[in-house]
């Protein structure tokens, strides 16, 4: 447990050190901030009531899709290529250790960017009456953190399979994109097994269809966990793959 | 605390070390000798867990370091090769991360006394990726040492030092040899020679010689020359010498010392002296020819490559490109 917080901290810290995760956090808080900006004009003109939802629409996409491979493409890509892997490796720490404090260090960094992108609804909430639909806008936010860190966790795993940063985020962008889109079949064949099959697998399925509207549903936060678990496993399996080569 | 049997290597059909077999015990200070790709890289990284081999077993202290390998990481300081560090971090931060993940207790004070010990405490605060080559190898020395492991395993320590550094390295690994075991890899024979117990030599895969640094010295006939210079009449004194048995060849320099070469195995000094003594000669010299290291080093790889041939012949390209 100790190795894990060790490992996320200086993750984190890393992160924080980095200009790469300075420039996507402006980027949020940017384009945020423009939406943020006409919400803010519409509610104080003509006393509107914006939906917050439609704002977290943004910030998943493009946004997220873009940022958790920015962010995640060095996790290991880069250990393997200076050879920092190799003091890991030797160090007293379980593999499953190091891949979870990566995944942790990297999660809290982007979480702490999404719990600061709050600011906007409630600032939103000060000035208009009756305020943000709060129960919902929770629901959208725990939606939006679940979703993040299934991604962060298949963005790690990509990671440990590469040497090149560039390879490692382009793949990390082309896996998402297929949990993305992998829905989009499912209209093909409307009402079959093999439809639901696809529109279950999709990453956004899971949170526009419940978190989205304000609902919480057991099922979709057992997608989120269980993917994120998954790819944490097969991160681990990974790097475990390294000793035997 | 090593003990390594038949452990062999392979990177895909590539044989990198041979069926070794070698120990070291705790207060000795094992060298680990050997050309470029002879495995000496290999062999340290499945001590101490990187990777595993394709057969034999290696353990420390009694943990197998693949089976135990968590328990072995515990005792084993290492100084890879390379030197990874992580470039963005402050020296002191990079070495207290590496000593919360070997559990070091009072890590600051720890970390502080071993940047002493490596000479780095006035760079404490500097980024990695602004340090000299030489302090990059301090740094990663000190992350070696910092949980005060039972085993050292250091691949090349000095490599990229400065004279004094050397000299204090070579102190701080003799002084850490006595009550621990150290087993470090290099090139310098000398180097060997001053701070090791004992000595492997290792070529393409395979031990070619194991000794103790001035047994080893001794293997390769120490006293195939013996320089001899007397106050006068030099030549009549090296035609004298031409009788004694044992004696192959006398040799008049123009320094005016008389090389005699002699058959292995033999002592001739004795000999030399009596002879020259008896017959009135003022002996002012007699000196066995030094043998160094490197002599001794090349001969001996030399011998096993000749023992076992490469697969594929070496290129030579000079004959090529004269033919
Ligand atoms: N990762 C690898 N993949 C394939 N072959 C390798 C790998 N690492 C080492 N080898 C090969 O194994 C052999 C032994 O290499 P090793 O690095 O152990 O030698 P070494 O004794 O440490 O040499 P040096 O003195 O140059 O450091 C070499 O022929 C090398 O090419
Ligand atoms: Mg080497």
């Amino acid at each position: 447990m100790r190795n894990i917080w060790t490992i996320a901290k200086k993750e984190y810290a890393g992160l924080f050190y980095s200009p790469i995760a300075y420039v996507v956090g402006v980027v949020v808080f940017l384009v945020m901030g423009i939406f943020f900006s006409y919400d803010l004009n519409a509610a104080i003109t003509y006393q509107y009531t914006p939906d917050f939802t439609y704002e977290l629409d943004i910030l998943i996409f493009p946004l997220i899709f873009l940022a958790i491979p920015i962010l995640t493409m060095k996790t290991f890509s880069e250990e393997n290529k200076s050879g920092t892997l190799e003091l890991l490796l030797t160090a007293p720490v379980k593999d499953h250790e190091l891949v979870i404090g990566k995944w942790l260090g990297t999660f809290l960094f982007f979480l702490s960017l999404i719990l600061l992108t709050w600011f906007y609804p409630l600032v939103l909430n000060f000035i208009i009456d009756p305020g943000i639909d709060q129960p919902k806008n929770l629901a959208n936010y725990l939606g939006v953190t679940l979703m993040a860190s299934s991604m962060t966790a298949i963005g790690i795993y990509i990671s440990s399979l590469f040497k090149n940063t560039i390879a490692a985020l382009m793949a990390s962008l082309g896996t998402l994109l297929v949990f993305w889109l992998i829905s989009a079949p499912a209209q093909f064949f409307p009402g079959t097994v093999a439809a639901d099959v696809f529109t279950n697998l999709s990453l956004t399925q899971h949170y526009y269809n419940s978190f989205r509207a304000g609902m919480i549903d057991l099922l979709d936060v057992s997608y989120y966990v269980s993917l994120t678990v998954l790819a944490l496993f097969l991160g681990t399996r990974s790097i475990e793959s390294k000793r035997w080569r | 605390m090593i003990s390594v049997q038949n452990l062999t290597k392979d990177y895909d059909t590539h044989r990198a070390i041979d069926h070794l077999n070698f120990t070291a015990e705790k207060g000795e200070v094992l060298g680990f000798l050997g050309p470029n790709g002879a495995g000496k890289t290999t062999t340290m990284r499945i001590l101490t867990g990187f990777m595993s081999p394709t057969s034999g077993t290696a353990t420390i202290d009694g943990l197998d370091v693949m089976e135990d390998s968590l328990k072995v990481r515990h005792k084993v300081g290492y100084l890879p090769e390379t030197v990874p560090l992580y470039e963005d971090m402050r020296v002191f931060d990079y070495l207290k991360f590496m000593g919360q993940l070997h559990k070091v207790q009072e890590i600051d004070e720890r970390v502080a006394e071993v940047l002493i010990q490596v000479g780095m405490d006035d760079r404490s605060q500097s980024l990695i990726k602004n340090l000299s080559k030489g302090m990059r190898q301090r740094v990663g020395l000190g992350q070696a040492l910092l949980h005060h492991p039972d085993v050292l395993i250091l691949d090349e320590p000095t490599i990229g030092l400065d004279p004094k550094q050397i000299k204090e390295v070579r102190n701080l690994i003799k002084s850490i040899g006595k009550e621990r075991t150290v087993m470090l890899s290099t090139h310098i024979l000398s180097e060997a020679q001053q701070i090791c117990d004992r000595v492997i030599i290792i070529n393409k895969g395979r031990i070619v010689a194991e000794d103790a640094p001035e047994n080893l010295q001794g293997r390769v006939s120490a006293l195939r020359v013996v320089y001899v210079r007397v106050s006068e009449k030099t030549d009549q004194a090296a035609t004298a010498l031409r009788e004694l048995p044992g004696v192959l060849s006398v040799k008049v320099l123009e320094t005016g010392r008389i090389e005699v070469e002699n058959v292995r195995e033999s002592d001739v000094r004795p000999g030399i002296a009596r002879k020259l003594v008896e017959s009135g000669y003022d002996l002012l010299e007699l000196t066995p020819e030094s043998v160094n290291l490197e002599d001794i080093f090349l001969k001996l790889t030399r011998e096993a490559s000749s023992e076992n041939p490469p697969l594929e012949p070496e290129p030579n390209d000079s004959q090529e490109s004269e033919a």
